[in-house]
């Protein structure tokens, strides 16, 4: 028995020792983290000496902890700021777009299914300008559609999320009145509305409350079969959002992608682009000490720009388009 | 021999620093005054922390802080009035609603309930006092918010619709429906402590009213009440404590919306929920400063509230006897 007990301890201390692997600490946005875990876990398959650990709390918390330097690599749903970027002197952050995801307009009106929406209509709604279904405004999207005489209630995000700086994001640039009144933040001064938390507030709100409409991430969506009207686009067509739409909506904006991949890609050109879709972004440090980490994160970036990409759409995340991927795949050499 | 003499004294002391430490009471003293020091110490250092933290915010905003209604993370400008309001209120309602409930149901327990059943209601009772706030927050969003926007606020409306208390639309969120969740949440404290306080008045008490000829009910709200009126007072002041600080199931019911509105009906916010709901994406210094400032405004709103009921205990204890 006592012999037992020592091979336990034994066991126990010398467990994590074998296992011993570099470790790689991150941590940011709480979006992608589903497809990060199942990455960290496929590349830790792949090399065993390698394990990276990933905190999600949340693209703020992410950009805060690479400023402070106690993690090796952060994420975000949002680029960072110039002012953000002239906090860290110590190196310079490198901007990887890693997938991407769409935003999706949920409601619930009896009766209308497969609603259509355009930017000025969904700004109106969300200004409280548009306050009745059977406004003009959505009559004229929805031609045919018996819309009911009913009040809107508007269900919008309480917690800070880089959803809602994708949403927030895109009505600013299809709405001037909403450029100046409110802006695009990952928490904003809502006009209107009702505030739930997370994702699954949101649409517990909207599935619940007759006549509403919120905005969830479309994997969300998706996963939970809910209800979501497509948005018109740039080129003027009506497009609802899977995971073609949104990889053609960064296909459209990868010409014109500017060096540091600092983009927003909402209200994209394309004709079949879905218009209120982003990027997320891993934020590296183009300075690493470490030998050894510096070659594990470069391998693991070229293997996420490659076999990565492979298993995102199964998640319901877009995977990049090729040019993006190949312009990453020079950024790695950047990291010195 | 002389050196004897001058080794003598040094081997004394520490005789004299073990017969100090073998007795226990000084040991206790020492470890305990540690311990209740520790209450102190964590205290300063909150409030040490949430100053220092504050501080961007404080230089900005200055008192305006207090009085601001606007909370606009684009524009960087913040005012905490709409929290306080809605952390005031929510806590207000939920006394409302579960003193009266936890006072009766503890008197019942207490007096006039046959031992088996106040055993059982006791033991479910405490085991409702355990429940995670999480669990109740998301029950709240499924049985409670439905009930409220289908039933219970179209009564409301119906009923006290003149009331600029119950006017606007109904969308089962608001301050109302996040008051009955936390008062769900606190009552069983009030039954529990309360219930304690009355069983801990002494039988003398009961007899002696009885003997004067008083009725059950009449020694019971006459005698034995008052006698516990402390312990009572006491159990309401930790529930308003567990309202004041509630915050995961508070933001799922309370339709988080940045203004101040007169109906209960409406949605609102508490600053325990803007806490939690935007600290993890709070960009910014001030941003992130201001959320910081909302917790010192939630310790000061503690305090004053914890002072109020000190100076109620002492007034109470004024008009009625003296129990020490």
């Amino acid at each position: 028995m006592k012999k037992l007990i020592l091979w336990i301890t034994l066991l126990a201390i010398a467990a994590p020792l074998a296992a011993s692997a570099e470790t790689i600490n991150a941590a940011g946005a709480t979006f992608p983290a589903p497809i990060y875990q199942k990455w960290f876990e496929d590349f830790h398959k792949a090399h065993a000496d390698i394990q990276i650990n990933y905190q999600s709390i949340g693209s703020g918390g992410g950009i805060r902890q690479l400023t402070e330097g106690t993690v090796d690599f952060g994420a975000s749903d949002m680029p960072m700021t110039d002012d953000q970027l002239s906090k860290i002197t110590k190196y310079k952050v490198l901007h990887f777009p890693t997938v991407l995801g769409g935003v999706v307009p949920a409601y619930s009106v009896a009766g209308a299914a497969s609603l259509k929406f355009s930017g000025d209509t969904l700004a109106g709604i969300f200004l409280g300008n548009i306050k009745k279904w059977n406004d003009a405004a959505l009559a004229k999207d929805n031609p045919g559609v018996k819309l009911p005489n009913e009040d809107i209630t508007v269900v919008h995000r309480s917690d800070g999320s880089g959803t809602s700086f994708v949403w927030t994001d895109y009505l600013s640039k299809v709405s001037p009145e909403w450029k100046m009144k409110v802006g695009a933040n990952t928490s904003v001064n809502w006009p209107v509305g009702l505030g739930g938390k997370g994702n699954e507030g949101v649409a517990g709100l909207v599935k619940q409350t007759p006549n509403s409409i919120g905005y969830v991430e479309l994997i969300y969506a998706a996963q939970n079969k809910m209800e979501y009207g497509s948005v018109k686009n740039v080129a003027g067509s009506f497009v609802k959002a899977d995971v073609a739409s949104v990889t053609e909506a960064a296909a459209g904006a990868a010409k014109d992608m500017p060096a540091d991949f600092r983009v927003s890609i909402t209200n994209a050109p394309g004709k079949n682009a879905y218009p209120i879709s982003s990027f997320t972004w891993m934020l590296l440090p183009d300075k690493i000490d470490d030998a050894t980490k510096k070659k594990s994160i470069k391998d693991f970036l070229a293997w996420m720009l490659t076999t990565g990409q492979g298993n995102a759409a199964d998640m319901f995340y877009a995977p990049l388009p090729k040019p993006v991927v190949a312009k990453e795949q020079k950024q790695i050499a950047l990291i010195k | 021999m002389a050196t004897v003499a001058v080794t003598a004294p040094p081997e004394s002391r520490p005789r004299k620093l073990v017969n100090f430490w073998r007795d226990g009471d000084q040991i206790t003293h020492l470890v305990t005054l540690l311990f209740a020091a520790s209450v102190l110490l964590v205290t300063v250092f909150l409030v040490y922390e949430l100053w220092i933290h504050s501080g961007p915010s404080r230089a900005k905003f200055g008192f305006s802080f207090l009085t601001g209604r606007t909370w606009d993370p684009v524009a960087e400008k913040f005012g905490a009035l709409p929290f306080i309001y809605g952390t005031v209120l929510t806590s207000f309602l939920a006394l409302l609603i579960s003193v009266p409930l936890g006072v009766g149901a503890a008197i019942f327990l207490s007096e006039l309930a046959p031992p088996k059943l106040s055993n059982a209601c006791t033991f479910l009772v405490e085991l409702l006092a355990a429940v995670p706030s999480v669990i109740l927050g998301l029950l709240s969003i499924f049985t409670l918010v439905p009930l409220m926007r289908l039933y219970v606020e179209p009564f409301f409306k119906r009923t006290f619709g003149f009331l600029p208390l119950f006017q606007g639309p109904a969308y089962g969120v608001g301050y109302l429906t996040a008051g009955i969740a936390l008062a769900t949440m606190t009552f069983p404290f009030v039954i529990s402590i309360s219930r304690e306080a009355l069983l801990a008045v002494p039988r003398e008490q009961r007899e002696a009213a009885l003997a004067l000829g008083a009725t059950k009910w009449e020694s019971t709200w006459q005698v034995v009440v008052p006698f516990a009126r402390l312990g009572i007072i006491g159990s309401i002041f930790l529930a308003l404590a567990r309202a004041l600080g509630e915050t995961m199931a508070v933001t799922m019911v309370i339709g988080n919306d940045t203004g101040i509105h007169t109906s209960l009906l409406a949605p609102g916010y508490t600053i325990a929920a803007i806490i939690a709901n935007e600290f993890t994406e709070a960009t910014g210094d001030i941003y992130l400063s201001s959320l910081v400032e909302l917790g010192l405004v939630l310790f000061a709103l503690t305090m004053v509230l914890n002072a109020a009921a000190q100076l109620l205990i002492i007034a109470t204890t004024r008009r009625g006897s003296r129990q020490d």
